[in-house]
């Protein structure tokens, strides 16, 4: 770029944003946003957006979306968690008098047609009558030749057990997004080594004075979001659309159009309610695919919503993992080597690794890690809050607790000593006084049946960017304003803090910058996942409507008899900088716009001091998100029950923008993982394959009455890469949660429990009152 | 196990019979269809305050009607065998799982959704609390969970929060809503008459 395309200047920078820094910014970007404290709508608690129409039930989720003639879909379903499926006879199904389609999700005829986990998608039928479609179903006849099969993945990883895959058919990538690394070999089911690598990992266990090893694991957990899995196909002639409960609208158009070869232009996808995902909603999916397909052959509208068992066996999971942790450290407690092994399984699918957790949060010179897929024949495992990560600082955060012990320093003292981050240091000094840290007493210390104990652990995540991400902002002559993207609002909040970003630069209330989202008739937005959704979209919504502003500012400046330069937009009012009683109201300057509306897209910059790493439409900002957890608990060692009794979570995310939504989903994340922690589990019977708890009421998650307090403490940290300088919380307030609760039960009883989901039983077995369960 | 024989929840009551069950044919569909539309039962339900005359299969649960032939959705059906409480309406002022009561089974109990909870311009103090204290994230669980806190405050107004933690425990919240949930609630809540 030339010299005139860009200029200088300063932005608030630190925690607080007490500091400053010079920056070359792009010149058609916003001046720079001062911090916090000096702003009227960002950084204050609005209203979310969405709220009352959700208060009201007036929100339109996908499940409640009627087209006229729609037709409702079914999918069979595969009872055998592998076989070869030699026929399918749709001849009846039919012939039903209420069924206008039935396709087939695999052809038998060419050979290939293996069922590899139970539940897996056969044939799907399109009737007029929800209970039609189900009779269809059931008419079809399949003919199965069973196979062997495993779905555990220690028996997975034995010599002779029944392989899920072989060479020739087992996925390079993963259907569900979630990145695997391609080109690994296979051996049996067991796929890998991803090996990453740093220094020399022998040398640095030869320097260590101390060495820690141990083993620990993590169960699959199931996303259950309230809202099923559910979509709307509408294909026609011209073109298609499609209502989706979606993460992700652009992305799913993108998949859309590839997979029945359309233009983009003539695939529209549309969410308004979107009723959580939490990762499992990234992607088309099969029911997807499925139900264009339905919509395709019958030419009408068809909906397909799963119901609740379909969800927990086909909708996605997180892998579960048992890691083998090697730490050397030096007596004074720093870090010499530092080498992970994990196997994981994501059922038929790639992606159960620990990504880069133990990689990145700690400074260790050298450092090796070994991850392992192991195919089990069990769903499809996807991208859920945190991927990687959650399974990874379970492991890691407390190997780091048991090192601190060994050494005897304290948990905290050591991790000032080997965390290099001034951002996670601050946050334990505030969350070791809340929790009050210096009153914790040696592990097991009380006497009575029940024991209490503190623990902490820590959080790291990439700043994901996706610089794919527009939005466009128009302002009415009216004087209404309008924001339009594709982006969708899937509960985080993500409107709200658009229309407050918006509002902050036109010098208007929150409230009155309408929204219009979650349609790929807008500008493309980005996906709501990997905690990015935020940091792509503000920054794009503030420029154009920056951008816009400079319209209104040219239509107002020869009223007030100022150049537009000398303008601002404040209360309601354009006025004078300098002498403020010069001013007209803003829907007054629209009224003079020469159209009936003015209108900016803007998309998002690259971060103004550069990404650490760009792949595509994605990148990675220079500096993480983390945050620090510490966790108090009672365990009654007659009954083994754990109780959280309270959370402190300190957590980071930029510039925080609207701190009560911040608050609700760090509370979220910290519920999410303390019911990982304790409660919930998939359970896979061996000798059927098929899973035992596959509902809401034997699946168990942690509710009202087991929620802690939970004290969020969110930090204004200031790194001057963007125009709003905002990032996400999702992930990063879900990843420490279950490794401060397991810090913490060690404290309270004094016996290491290193395997999730820390049940009565799993405690008592520790406690050595109860034999430890076969297979646990 | 998914569609092949065994009678499961999912398997039994589903779509009212305003879709209808097609009529008769040569295929052999016939006797059942006809033994489907000759099921079907006039019923009048009393629905936030007004009378509605409809037909329903035996077999359709509330949760079933209230969202398709009365086009009440706000009510939501996320498990449908009453293990997570989003489809709560109230019978007879008491919150209960519209999923797991059949259409036909309610008889002369007044039927409140949450679409008749408030006037049609006013919101319910719940709801104005719930907005107040962003109790709210994805919002498929809340009207349920605003269900549940309303009939809480009728009954119970000086609810402790043990309470209110009780009335809500059935609801599954995904998002982790609970601590505003209940913050909204206690907000609402009197403190106890010196009687």
């Amino acid at each position: 770029m030339s010299d005139e395309s860009m200029r200088s200047v300063t932005m608030p920078l630190g925690l607080g944003g007490h500091e400053q820094v010079v920056r070359e910014i792009p010149a058609d970007e916003p001046p720079p946003l001062p911090p916090n404290r000096e702003l009227a709508v960002i950084g204050k608690s609005t209203a979310r957006h969405d709220a009352e129409a959700k208060v009201r039930g007036a929100t339109r989720f996908t499940v409640d979306v009627a087209l006229p003639g729609m037709l409702y879909g079914r999918i069979l379903r595969s009872p055998h968690p592998h076989a070869r499926v030699r026929a399918i006879d749709v001849s009846v199904a039919t012939r039903h008098p209420q069924v206008r389609a039935v396709i087939l999700a695999l052809q038998p005829q060419d050979g290939t047609a293996i069922v590899r986990y139970a539940g897996a998608p056969i044939a799907a039928v399109a009737a007029t009558a929800m209970l039609a479609a189900e009779e269809a179903v059931q008419l079809i006849q399949v003919d199965y030749e069973p196979l062997p099969f495993v779905v555990d993945l220690s028996e997975a990883r034995s010599p002779g057990a029944p392989q899920v895959y072989d060479s020739a058919s087992a996925p390079s990538g993963s259907p569900s997004g979630f990145p695997a690394p391609m080109g690994l070999p296979l051996e049996g089911n067991v796929r890998g080594p991803a090996i990453a690598r740093r220094g020399d990992i022998s040398q640095g266990f030869s320097q260590a004075e101390t060495v820690i090893e141990q083993e620990y694991a993590t169960q699959v957990q199931t996303h259950c979001c309230l809202e099923p899995h559910s979509i709307v196909a509408d294909w026609r002639p011209d073109g298609l659309t499609v209502y989706m409960s979606t993460q992700y609208t652009a992305g799913v158009r993108h998949e859309l159009a590839d997979a029945f070869n359309l233009p983009l232009s003539r695939v529209r996808v549309l969410v308004e309610g979107m009723g959580g995902g939490f990762g499992s909603k990234s992607m088309l999916g099969n029911y997807g695919r499925l139900a264009v397909r339905l919509s395709q052959q019958a030419q009408s509208p068809v909906r397909i919503v799963l119901d609740r068992r379909e969800e927990q066996t086909d909708a996605g999971n997180r892998p579960g993992t048992r890691q083998r942790i090697r730490l050397g450290a030096r007596r004074d407690g720093s870090l010499t080597a530092l080498s992970v092994q994990s196997y994981g399984t994501a059922g038929v699918a790639l992606g159960a690794g620990i990504w880069n957790f133990a990689e990145s949060l700690y400074a260790c010179p050298n450092f090796e890690s070994a991850q392992y897929d192991v195919f089990t024949n069990a769903g499809p495992g996807c991208a859920m809050r945190a991927p990687g990560a959650v399974p990874g600082a379970w492991a890691v955060e407390q190997a780091v607790d048991e090192l601190a012990e060994h050494l005897a320093i304290d948990p905290l003292a050591l991790r000032d000593r080997i965390d290099p981050s001034p951002v996670r240091r601050e946050e334990r000094r505030i969350g070791a006084q809340r929790i009050g840290w210096s009153g914790r007493h040696a592990p097991g210390a009380d006497r009575g049946p029940v024991k209490r104990g503190i623990g902490v652990a820590q959080s790291l995540w990439a700043s994901n960017v996706q610089i794919n991400a527009s939005c466009e902002v128009r302002v009415m002559r009216d004087g209404t304003v309008e924001v339009r993207s594709s982006v969708q609002d899937i509960g985080t909040g993500t409107g709200t803090v658009i229309a407050q970003v918006v509002a902050e630069v036109l010098g208007l209330p929150a409230a009155a910058i309408q929204l219009r989202l979650g349609d790929t008739d807008f500008p493309a937005g980005p996906p709501s996942y990997g905690s990015r959704a935020t940091a792509s979209i503000t920054p794009p919504a503030r420029t154009a409507a920056w951008r816009v502003l400079q319209s209104l500012y040219r239509e107002a400046a020869p009223l007030l008899k100022a150049a537009p330069a000398e303008l601002v937009a404040k209360d309601g009012k354009i006025a004078v900088r300098d002498d403020p009683a010069r001013s007209i109201g803003f829907a007054e300057a629209a009224a003079r716009l020469r159209t009936d509306f003015a209108s900016a897209v803007a998309s998002r910059a690259d971060d103004y001091g550069g990404f650490r790493r760009r792949m595509g439409d994605a990148a990675i900002a220079q500096q993480d998100l983390g945050g620090v957890q510490f966790a108090a608990v009672a365990v009654d060692a007659e009954t083994g029950i754990v109780r959280v009794e309270r959370v402190v979570a300190v957590q980071d995310c930029g510039r925080p923008i609207n701190p009560r939504q911040i608050e609700s989903q760090v509370q979220g994340g910290v519920l999410m993982g303390m019911s990982f922690a304790l409660f919930e589990e998939r359970i896979l019977d061996r000798r059927s394959g098929r899973m035992l708890n596959s509902d809401l009421e034997h699946y168990k998650i942690g509710g009202s009455c087991e929620a802690p307090q939970i004290d969020v403490v969110v930090l204004e940290d200031y790194r001057a890469m963007s125009a709003t300088d905002a990032y996400g919380i999702a992930e990063p307030s879900n990843i420490a949660t279950a490794p401060a609760i397991g810090n913490a039960v060690y404290n309270a009883i004094g016996v290491r429990v290193r395997s999730l989901p820390m049940t009565p039983a799993a405690i008592l077995a520790a406690l050595g009152r109860v034999p430890k369960a076969q297979n646990a | 196990m998914f569609t092949t024989a065994g009678t499961t929840l999912r398997s039994l009551p589903l779509v009212v019979a305003a879709q209808g069950i097609g009529a008769a044919s040569a295929d052999g569909f016939g006797a059942d269809a006809e033994r489907s539309a000759e099921g079907l039962i006039g019923i009048t339900l009393e629905v936030n305050g007004s009378a509605r005359k409809l037909e329903v299969e035996p077999r359709a649960t509330l949760a079933e009607v209230l969202r398709g032939p009365l086009g009440l959705k706000g009510t939501k059906i996320a498990c449908n065998r009453g293990a997570c409480s989003a489809c709560t309406v109230w019978l007879d002022g008491a919150p209960v799982c519209s999923c797991m009561m059949l259409a036909i089974d309610v008889g002369e109990r007044r039927v409140t959704t949450i679409e008749g909870l408030a006037g049609h311009d006013g919101l319910h103090p719940v709801q104005a609390s719930f907005i107040e204290h962003d109790a709210v994230q994805c919002g498929f669980c809340t009207p349920g969970m605003v269900m549940s806190c309303a009939a809480l405050l009728r009954d119970r107004p000086s609810a402790t929060e043990a309470e209110v933690r009780r009335a809500i425990s059935g609801h599954v919240c995904r998002c982790g809503t609970y601590p505003h949930v209940i913050a909204a609630t206690l907000a609402l809540t009197k403190p106890p008459s010196k009687a």
